[in-house]
């Protein structure tokens, strides 16, 4: 039971990853991620709704009746959902201001749905709970790395305090503009999945199209 | 008509759902191998969208938003914390709807868009062109341009992204980046080029 749980609570970081691996809940990866700051809070919402909803899923799973249980689950995550956004209104204002759309954006959020149908719905509510914390934990390991690098590089800052000295302040470092831009975050998690396949090379996708390869062999 | 043009430009170009505000991603990213499925899944999501966006306006400026009550004597109530619920709720029964309409009357078009249909309720592009809108404070006639507008844009991009994808599968991906790594790295590339459309004004 315990290594049973650490396995469901750890595999979602590097084995079996949301986004890199699963290509579950990308969008709001990408989007949240120009700041360290607004990319911990959504870490921490997501893990949150994902966690409860896989547990009250999973609590009620014998009595769903299966051809209804999309809005059953749709039901669960968007209450949980608005639990939270209401949460952050009130206490982090700014932050929820700075996050728009895409708090409520987490309702449709493939990991949080993914993981109810995928593993709520067949599994007893404590192991649902861990498994999303894990799959919560799995996809924030990405969500930090991205946006450690966008915001370090794009702005010489972490948090907000300036870590890089910046050219406009006296300093030496001169800001990458590029890196506060969308397009960066897909390069990023690109190099991202990348660096992670090379490590776990069991995660390599086959390739769909071989090059005949008459050339190698030669005299190289 | 000069304003509403600029919105349907802007929601194509500039504020492409998919290529500057990343959503519907995950869809994006895992049916893009083949134009044609593209293409159907694109069409899908014009008419998904068009429809949703205007229809939510409606429960938005008459229901749910601060004040809105007034017609029935509720001048104080703000229902705006009901905004998530009932989107969501609007999108998977009109989703529903739309594809018995179309079983019932359309079926060649049916079949066309068939799987894709049930994948559009949880696409967060539609949710978020209708959580745009109300944050925006559309009117009756700029969420019709709006979800018509960034429809097309989401279609536009997946189109594209399908065109590439099938052109790349003949090129030699490093292992690593096999897959989903270059798709990525496609993406990125693509909204860099559709960055060029920003500041264009009509």
């Amino acid at each position: 039971m315990a290594s049973e749980a650490k396995k469901v609570l750890l595999d979602p970081l590097f084995d079996n990853n949301p986004i890199a691996l699963q290509v579950l809940g990308v969008c709001s990866a990408l989007a949240v991620t120009t700041k360290l700051s607004t990319a911990l809070i959504m870490c921490a919402a997501l893990t949150a709704v994902t966690a409860c909803s896989n547990a009250s899923i999973s609590m009620i799973r014998h009595h769903i009746p299966t051809n209804i249980r999309i809005i059953v689950q749709m039901t669960i995550i968007a209450s949980l959902v608005i639990v939270v956004d209401q949460i952050l209104q009130a206490y982090a204002y700014r932050m929820s201001k700075e996050l728009s759309v895409f708090v409520g954006l987490i309702i449709t959020n493939c990991i949080v749905l993914g993981r109810a149908e995928a593993y709520a719905m067949k599994n007893p509510a404590g192991l649902s709970f861990l498994d999303g914390i894990g799959n919560g934990l799995g996809y924030s390991l990405i969500l930090i790395v991205v946006g450690t690098v966008r915001e370090l590089i794009g702005s010489g800052s972490l948090l907000g305090y300036e870590i890089l000295p910046l050219a406009a302040n006296g300093g030496w470092y001169v800001p990458n503009g590029m890196m506060l831009l969308p397009p960066s975050a897909f390069f990023i998690i690109g190099l991202f999945i990348w660096a992670l396949r090379t490590w776990k090379t069991a995660q390599v996708e086959k390739a769909e199209y071989q090059i005949h390869q008459v050339h190698r062999s030669g005299g190289m | 008509m000069e304003h509403l043009s600029s919105i349907f430009v802007a929601s194509i170009f500039t504020e492409n759902l998919a290529l500057a505000y990343f959503l519907g991603m995950c869809t994006f990213l895992a049916v893009s191998k083949k134009i044609s499925t593209a293409i159907g899944l694109g069409a899908a999501v014009i008419v998904v969208q068009a429809i949703t966006v205007p229809a939510n306006n409606l429960i938005y400026q008459f229901i749910l938003r601060e004040g809105a009550l007034a017609w029935a004597g509720l001048p104080d109530v703000d229902l705006g914390f009901l905004g998530l619920i009932s989107y969501i709720g609007v999108i998977a029964a009109i989703v529903q709807i739309l594809e018995m309409v179309l079983d019932r009357y359309f079926p060649a078009l049916y079949n066309a868009l068939g799987i894709f249909l049930p994948l559009i309720t949880v696409n967060c592009a539609i949710l978020g062109g209708t959580l745009f809108m109300a944050e925006r404070d559309y009117n009756f006639m700029e969420s019709v341009t709006y979800g018509l507008g960034s429809g097309v844009g989401w279609a536009l991009a997946i189109t594209a992204l399908a065109g590439i994808r099938e052109k790349l599968k003949y090129s030699d991906v490093p292992d690593g980046l096999q897959g989903l790594g270059i798709t990525f790295i496609t993406a990125g590339l693509m909204s860099l080029g559709f960055m060029a459309f920003s500041g264009i004004q009509l």
